[in-house]
Formats: structure tokens, sequence, C-alpha cells
């Protein structure tokens, strides 16, 4: 008998913030004032803004009880499809809190930030070594705004032919964020479908691809953890069109050091740093998504470059095509330092290695789950599988229940509902970070919650007892909006 | 490699459970031209003690020294962060956690990020604040795009020449490809955009001001929003320096429609510039048109209050293609970071920060006059103000950089070519009186 992570324990209740203040508390040890007090004109000066007032050991008890509330990946398994759950290195934020990066001005000027222009330039050479393109920008501030900067090249693009095109293709495998994305630069989305075997399949491309389309949109592998083994004559079908290949590497997780997306008829990729390359995902931010495109695209990257000449770095503004700026300054530079941290200690081995073992996992889940859930596309898969709840209908019993459950045994449930192409998806992404233990015991858990489908329904639909709160109830927060206290 | 758990046993019995000879068989369903011939060609990794080297190596090129001194801000600003920020907000659980799907197991983050909208819509005197946005210019950004989609006969959005210049290109940037135009609005002599101007302007959709404004000078907005209404369009305020706001009337109570702000000053690092924090906040009438995730109260099963993400169907898991945004990741963690600097400071904490900074700004102003430097304006200002510098002092300036670790402001001529020799210059409460006079001495020498 596998022994579960899950149990109870002692947490605490803790109110709202402006529920413990108590005037006259501060707890900011305050600057003497040591030049003369110069008031500001009255009909300038507002009321103070109404804040809590708090002692030091209140506000941090507050946010200790309330991290105790949340789980993490360094508390447990978490794994969350498409979102590339891995453990978060600890040294990646050590490197990152060094004052002389945590504490650089963005406009002190190239030649007294020499060392964060040459780490810039670093990253993103390592990048496009690993996706095999030519060139990289960083500055895109997560992987949706990667995708607004590579679909707004390839608008660029075609208005630098001459000719905007007005349409999209995106399969029904994409990330959610693609059709939005799109949106944005004004193209219309056609929606595709996958094949049986749940990849994209060439006829399907190109009896819509026609000169009105700028190209088309693939997430691979693709959001059922397939691999799209027919990219290339897809590229082709869309290149002989005029059109462009977006690729959404947010799972290139599964293929470093096997597959270079810039050789196989991608032109322009997005990165999620916080997912293939360990930075934390900070309970929904901030990420950071890179760009990589070759040379078609190149002369269109956002402003500004960095760039190399001899031993020293700049930054360039000077680009006639670019499609302009799309962050105050530079991108989250200090997820960059992380990610470069992490390229760092892996080398191009270690990253390889991850791929290899992140496949592992997701195999080796889908091996041993099979029977227990059921499958939609029973064949090899990347770095993620997706099961879905068939078997458990006739128990009355779905994927939320399940993944409700899950909670309960002590592990993060996987992402549910999505993709949308299989119904009631309960999509398991491990990721190479977790231990051969660590998955038998999530196994051991969705064989008995299985069971429990089966024999014990009630316990699952009233599920988790053990967390914090029980369901919530998402119908009235919608309807009746209250968004602040 | 130490993050990898896997032994050469569990491989073995891992790949037997799937039934592949080996690590490279899994990939056997990928066809060969399709993979790499070659490796990737990048340095052979680091032990952590080659890595720390290395990083403090880079590190040390930057001049960012522990006790240099910035006079400069321009939409980055340095104020004291009190230690307990950095030791709360690396709380792993709020860390390595991801977007609050599960609510039951995420009422940190969720408690946590409901607080911060609550504080920032006291902070900014607005009925709605969002979980966060990117920073300042992205946030400003979408708020152009939400007057610009509402206003069916007007394509063109009125930005003040006076907003932060990157900001202003990335609201260039966003709105070209869907076939929509920006126009500037000049500034005065005063320092100041000229509302006169904005009168006579046609086919507007919105209008979007600065205050403190790039120069550092608090804006009439009252002024703003009367044209606004005149207009029937919607007025956007933006910031770059959020602690102006313990002191200056809020934008709530001036009239704002929608506010777009940076929050790096909330306790949160320069970093290069970024990530910082992007505010964003609306008067109710804008709820469903404001983008990005929204934190509301509910209750669970049993009855007791709880928080989960909500009105989701403006978002792009739901509506796709109609979505408000594509925004997914936000700076979620670094709003975290900024309720707990609020929750610290407090209401007399925020007053007096934002006094001490106006206070210093005026000493170190006078100071500069003390020492042949001109005031381009006579505006009231926050923590910024314009200096017209006397000959000589650029090379000067870069000494100081190079030699004392001194940040003596920033050239304005790259971004307003008429203002030759006109250096921003910025005050916070970590410049002490003495800073200034040893600046004041160094300059003149």
């Amino acid at each position: 008998m596998i022994q579960q992570p899950g149990t109870s324990g002692l947490i605490f209740n803790e109110p709202m913030l402006w529920e413990k203040s108590r005037m006259g508390r501060c707890a900011m040890s305050l600057p003497k004032r040591d030049v003369e007090r110069k008031p500001l004109e009255a009909d300038l000066t507002g009321d103070e803004p109404n804040l809590p007032e708090l002692s030091e050991l209140d506000v941090v008890r507050h946010y200790t009880r309330l991290s105790q509330w949340n789980f993490g990946v360094d508390s447990g398994m978490y794994p969350l499809g498409s979102c590339t759950m891995k453990y978060n290195p600890k040294t990646n934020e050590v490197q990152a809190a060094r004052q002389g990066f945590a504490g650089a001005h963005p406009l002190s000027g190239d030649e007294f930030s020499q060392g964060a222009l040459k780490l810039m330039y670093n990253l993103e050479q390592s990048l496009a070594k690993i996706t095999g393109f030519q060139a990289v920008t960083l500055q895109p501030a997560a992987g949706a705004h990667g995708e607004f900067c590579g679909m707004l090249m390839i608008h660029a693009y075609h208005a630098k032919k001459g000719r905007q095109r007005s349409k999209i293709i995106i399969p029904d495998t994409a990330h959610g964020t693609n059709p939005a994305s799109a949106s944005l630069c004004g193209y219309e989305s056609v929606n595709i479908k996958s094949g049986p075997d749940g990849i994209l399949e060439p006829e399907t491309v190109s009896a819509v691809m026609d000169e009105d389309t700028a190209g088309i949109m693939v997430t691979n592998p693709n959001t059922l953890g397939l691999f799209e083994s027919n990219i290339k004559e897809i590229a082709e079908i869309v290149h002989s069109k005029g059109g462009l290949v977006y690729g959404d590497g947010a799972n290139m997780n599964a293929i470093m050091g096997i597959v270079k997306p810039g050789e196989i008829g991608i032109d322009v990729l997005h990165l999620n740093l916080h997912k293939t390359f360990s930075t934390p995902h900070g309970g929904g931010g901030p990420g950071s998504g890179p760009v990589a495109v070759g040379k078609t695209l190149e002369p269109f990257l956002p402003v500004p470059r960095v760039i190399k000449a001899f031993d020293t770095y700049k930054f360039i503004t000077d680009s006639p095509d670019t499609i302009g700026r799309i962050h105050t300054f530079y991108g989250h530079f200090g997820i960059m330092v992380r990610a470069y941290a992490y390229i760092l200690s892996m080398g191009a081995e270690g990253l390889a290695d991850a791929s290899k073992l992140a496949v592992l996992n997701a195999n080796y889940v889908k091996a041993s789950l099979k029977g227990i859930l059921n499958l939609p596309y029973d064949k090899p898969c990347m770095h993620e599988c997706v099961f879905n709840d068939k078997f458990q209908k006739e128990y009355h019993i779905t994927t939320m229940d399940m993944a409700k459950r899950l909670l309960d045994y002590g592990f993060h449930p996987p992402t549910v509902y999505f993709p949308l192409v299989v119904d009631g998806a309960f999509m398991v992404e491990p990721t190479e970070t977790e231990s051969k233990e660590n998955i038998d015991q999530f196994i051991q858990a969705v064989k008995s919650i299985a069971l429990e489908a089966k024999n014990d329904p009630e316990k699952l639909k009233k599920a988790p007892h053990l967390a914090k709160l029980t369901r919530l109830d998402e119908v009235m927060a919608a309807r009746k909006p209250c968004l602040k206290g | 490699m130490r993050y990898l758990p896997h032994t050469q046993d569990d491989i073995e019995s891992m790949l037997k459970v799937t039934g592949h000879a080996s690590l490279d068989d899994l990939f056997a369903g990928i066809p060969d031209h399709l993979k790499t011939k070659q490796g990737i060609d990048i340095p052979e990794s680091l032990s952590e003690w080659e890595l720390n080297a290395h990083m403090e190596q880079l590190a040390s090129l930057n001049i960012a020294c522990k006790d240099y001194k910035c006079f400069l801000g321009a939409g980055s600003y340095d104020h004291y962060i009190p230690a307990i920020i950095p030791y709360l907000i690396s709380r792993s659980e709020f860390m390595t956690a991801y977007t609050p799907y599960q609510p039951e197991v995420s009422q940190g983050t969720l408690q946590g990020i409901y607080e911060f909208q609550t504080m920032i819509t006291e902070l900014l005197g607005m009925d709605i604040a969002t979980a966060s946005h990117y920073d300042c210019g992205t946030a400003l950004a979408e708020a152009c795009l939400i007057a610009l989609r509402k206003n069916h006969t007007d394509n063109k959005i009125a930005v003040s020449s006076l907003v932060h210049p990157s900001h202003r290109q990335i609201i260039q940037t966003y709105i070209h490809p869907a076939g929509y135009e920006m126009v500037e609005i000049p500034y005065t002599k005063e320092g100041l955009t000229d509302v006169v101007a904005l009168e006579k302007m046609e086919g507007i959709a919105g209008v979007a001001v600065q205050s403190p404004n790039f120069f550092g000078n608090i804006e009439d907005l009252k002024a703003f929003k009367t044209t606004a209404d005149t207009k029937n369009i919607l007025f956007i305020m933006s910031f770059t320096e959020a602690l102006a706001y313990g002191l200056l009337k809020n934008p709530g109570s001036l009239g704002a429609d929608l506010v777009a702000g940076e929050g790096q000053s909330l306790g949160i690092a320069k970093s290069f510039g970024g990530p910082g924090l992007g505010l964003l906040a609306g008067t109710q009438k804008q709820m469903r048109n404001l983008p990005g995730r929204l934190i509301g109260k509910t209750k669970d099963a049993n009855g007791a209050d709880g928080f989960v993400l909500t009105l989701a169907t403006r978002e792009q898991h739901i509506r796709r293609e109609k979505a408000s945004s594509n925004i997914c990741s936000n700076n979620g963690l670094n709003a975290m970071t900024a309720a707990m600097y609020l929750a610290t400071v407090g209401k007399t904490g925020i007053r007096e920060i934002a006094l001490q900074n106006h206070d210093k700004a005026e000493y170190l102003k006078k100071s500069l006059m003390n020492s042949d430097f001109t005031p381009a304006f006579s505006t009231p200002f926050f923590n910024e103000f314009v200096m017209k510098a006397p000959d000589g002092f650029e090379k000067k300036r870069k000494a100081l950089i190079q030699d004392k670790c001194i940040f003596a402001g920033m050239n304005l001529e790259p971004y307003y070519p008429e203002l030759k020799q006109h250096y921003l210059f910025c005050a916070t409460e970590t410049i002490s009186k003495c800073d200034i006079d040893h600046l004041v001495k160094e300059v003149q020498s």
C-alpha cells in the first residue's frame, strides 16, 4: 500500500487585512525627514488612501497564513497539463536577486549596463540554438504577449508585401489564447479540425489555405500531447500560398535537443520561460514569452534589440520594418536571469535529458492508467497525455469530481476540460522533475479514486474533504460580482 | 543533474511499462527527417559554484552597486523595500503555484489578490481594479483599445505628448494593426498637456493623459474630464509613480473612466525594467470591458466565505476570438508584492513617504538652482522635475556614474529633441540631504 501525501492538519483562519487594522499602527520604519517640509498646494492634495494600519508581525502572520492555504510545486506534484509545472530551482532566485541585476535602473545607459545586455544577448543566442532559429526577442512579458508579438510580425510582413490578408487558420488543438491573439491583429480565425489520430492532416489545411489567409497557428506538440508529424507538408502548403507558420512553443519541453522548430518549416515561435525554462509561475505570473524567428521575419522584431559589436553590447532602435515596442523597457529581465541560470545549469545534455524524461514520465502515466481512465487518442504521447471521464459516466462521476478528490490525496489536479476537442478532458503533464515514486503515488491515487467512483460516488461528488474550503460557488461570484472589500 | 531524479533503474523499469526499448525510442513517432541532426550548441553545464561566479561577474558589469545614488526615475523608481517583503513573497506556496484554477487549494493567492484589488481601488479612487497587467504601457494600450472599440464612428485616440515615450510607442504598436490611429496632444510652456489643443481635435474616441506627466508635472485632470465629457469620449489617465497617490487627489475623484498605472514603486525591485506591475482600474460601467483576471468573493458549499476567479466570460478561454484581450498570465506575484507593501506602509506610512519624496525633490531642485541649473517649468511636481543644465554637464554626468556611482538625472534630448541640455531629475525617500549636498558639490567641482 502506497502512503499518500494528502492529510489534514492545523491551519489558521485569517481575516481580511482591513479587519486587523488598528489606527496608529505602521509596519514600516519611516525615514527621518532631513530637509524642509514643502507642502503641495491644497487643491492638488487628496485624502490619505484608506489603507490598513498594521504592525510588522500582523503583516508577517497574515501572509504566512495565507501562503499555507496555497498549493505550489514545492508542496506537491502539480501535473497541470499544458502548464509545465516543473521544479523551480532556488539558485535561480539567488541569481535574480543579485544587487547588480535587481538594483539596475533600466535607463542607466548601455555603457553602464553591460552585464544586463550581455546576459540578454547570451540568452537570446541560447534560445536561438535550442529552437533552431536565426534571432530572438526577449521583450514579450508572457506567452500570450509573445503570441501577439508573433502575429504582429506576420501582420507587418504581409503589409510590407503590399497586400494585407484577412484570415488565419487555427486548429482545434491550439492553445486558447491563439484566436484572441490573432483577432488583435484584425485576423478572422478559420477553425479547422484535427484528424482521427488527433493530429492535423495536410488535406484539411490545403482545403482552406488561400491567398487571403495570412498563415496558420500550430501548437507542436499539440495540446493533446501529440507531435504534429505532418508539420513540414503543412508548412509547404501554407508557404506556397504566401502564408507564414506560427508555432506556439509552449510545449517546447517535450522536444529540446530532438526537434528544432526552426528546421521544420515554422517561421516564428514563442517560448514560455515560465514553462520550459523553469521560472516560477508566481500564482499567475510574471512570466516571459520570448519569440524566435527565421530570416524572413527578423527585420520585423520589436525594438530595442541587443547587438554585440566587438566586445561591447548595445541596444539599437533603428530598424525600419520593426513592429515597434511592446514593453516599457526590455521585457521581464528578472525572469530572463532565472531562465539563463537554468540553461547554464542544465547545459545541452541536461536540456535534452529533461525532454526525454518528461516524455518518459507522461508515457508512464498513460500506460499505467490506461484501462482505468479512457484514452480518447491511444497513441504514443509526448510530454502530456489526455484522458477523459467516459468510463466513470455510468456512476455519474465527472472529471471535475475526480479532480477535486485528487486534492484530498495531496495532488494538484491535472488540467481539466481542456483541450476542448476532448469531452471531459483530464490532461496530465507530470514534467521531468517528478520522480518515479511521486508518479507511482499519483497513479495509485487515481486508481483509488476510480474505485471510489464505483463504490462510493458521493464521496467524490462532495470532494474535496481535506482542503480549507469545499467547492466554491462560481455562478454566484459571476452573477453578483463582488470584486473588492 | 540535480533537478532530474531518475536513476538508471527507474528509467529501465518505466520503459518496461511503456513498452519502449530506450529513451530515444519514445520519439520513434517523430519522422526522422523532422529530427535535428545536431545537438544544441550551448556551453557545457555549470556547477552551482561556477554559476555563482559567472553571474556575479555579469552583475558587477552593471553600475548598480549597493550604495549607488539614483537621481533617475522616468518610469522606474528607487524606493526602499522593507525586509519583510522579499522574505514573505519568497514563500514558495505563493511563488510556485499557478493561476488559481482550483480555488479550494488557492485561497492564499485568491484572498491576497482580492485584497490587492481592494487597496488599488482605494489608492486610485476607482470602482474596480484588475488582478494586474504586465506594465503601465501595456495596460494603457489596452485602455486605449477599450475606448476605440466602444466608439463606432471615430478611430483616433488622443494621447498626451507627456505620456511616457515608451508607452506612446506601445500604444502605436497595439492599435495600428486594427486600423486605429494615435494623435499626440502637444505640451505647453508650463510643461503641461495642452487642453486647448485637445478641444480642437476631431474624430477622437478617447483621451489619455499621464499625471504626474513625463516631466514630473501634475496635470489639471479636471480640465481634461470636462473636455472628454463635452466630446462624449472616455477619459483615460495614467501614471508611472504610484506613490504620488499617497499625496495627490486620486484619478477617480477627478473623473477618470479608466486608469492605467505602473506599480513598480510599491515594493518591487527595478530589475532593469521588469517585471514591474501593470495596474488597470475602471469605473463600474467599464467592468465587462476590462481585460485580464478578476477575483471575486463567494461562498463554498458549506457557506464559508471564499474567493474565485470570476467573470471569465470576458476571457480567451471561453470567448476565444471575441475575448476582450488575449492576456493569460499577468504579473500576479508582483501584485501580491504590492499588496504586502501597501499593508506594510499603511495609511500613515504612504502619506509620509509621499511627502518626503516631494520634500527631497524640492530640496534637490533648489540645490541644483544654486549650481547654475535653470528650472524648465514652474509647475507643481511630485518627485521629478526638468532642469536645463549648464554647458559641459553631459560629460560630468557620465563621469559621475563611472567614478562615483551617482546617476545625476536623465538626458531628455533623445525623447524631446527641442529640449537640448534638459535633464529629468528624481529624488525619492532613499536620498538623504547629505546625498543631495554631495551631488551638488560634485556637479560644481
